[in-house]
């Protein structure tokens, strides 16, 4: 089957988004302008209705492939806030067991006139083989793919990072952890090189680590004080236990006295550093409870802030996609 | 055509201080609707018998031609106090087919119940296509199909008539 490139295909004629499929290739002026639209749903919280009917009697399925009851429950609350009709489909579950193919699947919802597919898969490139072989009318969220993107993930981060810190230029930023099995590592390291910041570092062992991160810009380290050394922000990502087949490392212990964040690692980078993590955390094996309890801690901010960039990045596609249909509808 | 900026607004003054005494419009919330509502309503705010800061409010999410025209780009915030049972001046610079206010009117309740909406409009353009009115108006205007009124602001605020083709 033709494979096209992601980059030309989430956005339309006028450069629009109309699938969010990946952050690669994307401009500053594009993930701007998600921040802003972000932002303004954000104060949307002190709404007593907390709705807005930008989406009303459009029809949007969470297509998950693969669990995540954090990501699946945000986007749910995030098309709800816009008035959309959601379905939850856990297709792990449910017809692919019976033997069902993934177009066969796709073909059926698209002939209930849905309008926006969010799909989480365990292979990478999922949603963007779904973008360009079903439905062409139908908006495609990439929740998450493989070891490939996970480009709303990313996004909230960079919404934490601007609402803490203001701006993204000349900022220091260690990402620490599993790299290898994180698609939130690919992607928020796309998103922060495209907003500005020149000081990103993966840290963690060498067999978590894969060298070609240097390609992308970024700096990569074995040594978690050097990593740490001076940073704003420090982004610690879950121990993928599901994904780590082999053996990659010795033990979680092990890891935990190597990589592990604590007071002690904390306080080697800046005083008014922040840490993130995109959850759901292990404590005591990345993360001590001391720091993830911290107010220096902004996790659940980011997770606040998930609901809103997701919000924008369900409006702004589904925007192009009308535009885009539109624009069609003229022609004819 | 030339537009008397200064009449029109000395004009919304008077008759919203009149206005707010003969209906009893205690501190009210005047509301400026971006981006022209806005410079307008920090015109006439003195005039308005209030303690409250001016409130704004960015319609871009209510609007009713999402469909057609997709998302329209974001030229401000809303920023509300708490409304309930608030009077509430809504202000903008010109009201058309009255489909902002609308749209304006139903994002206030989404925030609370007001106690009343009274709206305030510097330019009444007589094309109304629904059923919505202004209870202070600077001046009526009747302009040619191919004329369209352009506010610059917020200082100095300016105001012309522009001709499309």
């Amino acid at each position: 089957m033709m494979r096209s490139d992601p980059r030309a295909l989430q956005l339309n004629e006028q450069g629009q988004l109309k699938h969010f499929l990946t952050l690669d290739g994307l401009s500053k002026d594009i993930l701007t302008e998600i921040l802003d639209r972000a932002e303004s749903f954000l104060s949307m919280g002190e709404q007593s209705v907390k709705k807005v009917p930008l989406l009303r009697g459009k029809t949007v399925v969470n297509l998950f492939f693969e669990n995540s009851t954090r990501t699946r429950t945000t986007f749910e609350l995030a098309a709800k806030r816009l008035s959309a009709d959601v379905i939850n489909l856990n297709i792990a579950t449910s017809a692919t067991s019976k033997g069902e193919s993934l177009l066969d699947t796709l073909q059926n919802l698209e002939a209930m006139q849905s309008d926006m597919f969010v799909v989480r898969h365990q292979d990478s490139g999922a949603p963007h083989f779904i973008a360009e072989n079903c439905t062409p009318n139908v908006a495609i969220i990439n929740a998450g793919d493989g070891r490939h993107a996970h480009p709303t993930q990313a996004m909230l981060d960079m919404l934490t990072i601007r609402r803490h810190k203001g701006q993204f230029e000349g900022l220091k930023v260690a990402i620490v952890g599993d790299i290898l099995h994180s698609r939130v590592a690919r992607s928020e390291l796309h998103a922060l090189k495209t907003l500005g910041v020149d000081d990103v570092r993966l840290v963690g062992p060498k067999t978590l680590v894969p060298e070609y991160f240097r390609d992308m810009g970024a700096t990569i380290c074995h040594d978690l004080k050097v990593g740490l050394d001076d940073v704003d922000v420090v982004v610690m990502l879950r121990l993928q236990k599901e994904r780590m087949a082999g053996a990659l490392l010795p033990s979680e212990s092990e890891f935990y006295r190597l990589y592990g964040l604590t007071e002690e690692t904390l306080a080697w980078a800046k005083p008014d550093a922040i840490v993130m993590h995109p959850g759901p955390i292990n404590r005591g094996v990345e993360i001590s409870s001391e720091v993830a309890d911290s107010d220096r801690a902004v996790i659940l901010d980011q997770v606040t802030n998930g609901i809103a960039v997701r919000m924008a990045v369900m409006s702004m596609a589904m925007s192009g996609q009308m535009q885009e249909q539109q624009a069609a509808g003229d022609e004819d | 055509m030339t537009l008397d900026l200064d009449k029109a607004l000395n004009s919304m003054k008077q008759q919203l201080a009149e206005y707010c005494q003969q209906h009893n419009l205690e501190n009210p919330i005047v509301v400026g609707i971006h981006s022209g509502g806005v410079w307008v309503a920090n015109e006439i705010l003195n005039a308005v018998p209030t303690s409250e800061e001016l409130a704004t409010l960015d319609i871009t999410f209510y609007r009713d031609d999402f469909t057609r025209a997709g998302l329209h780009p974001q030229v401000g915030h809303t920023n509300l106090p708490a409304i309930e049972d608030r009077h509430v001046i809504l202000v903008d610079d010109v009201l058309m087919s009255g489909r902002t206010i609308r749209a304006a009117m139903n994002e206030i309740f989404d925030f609370g119940r007001p106690a009343s909406i009274t709206l305030a409009i510097l330019f009444d353009l007589n094309s109304r296509e629904l059923p919505i009115r202004a209870d202070i108006v600077g001046e009526k205007l009747t302009l040619a199909e191919n004329q369209r009124i352009k506010l610059s602001g917020p200082t100095p605020l300016s105001v012309s008539v522009m001709e499309t083709h």
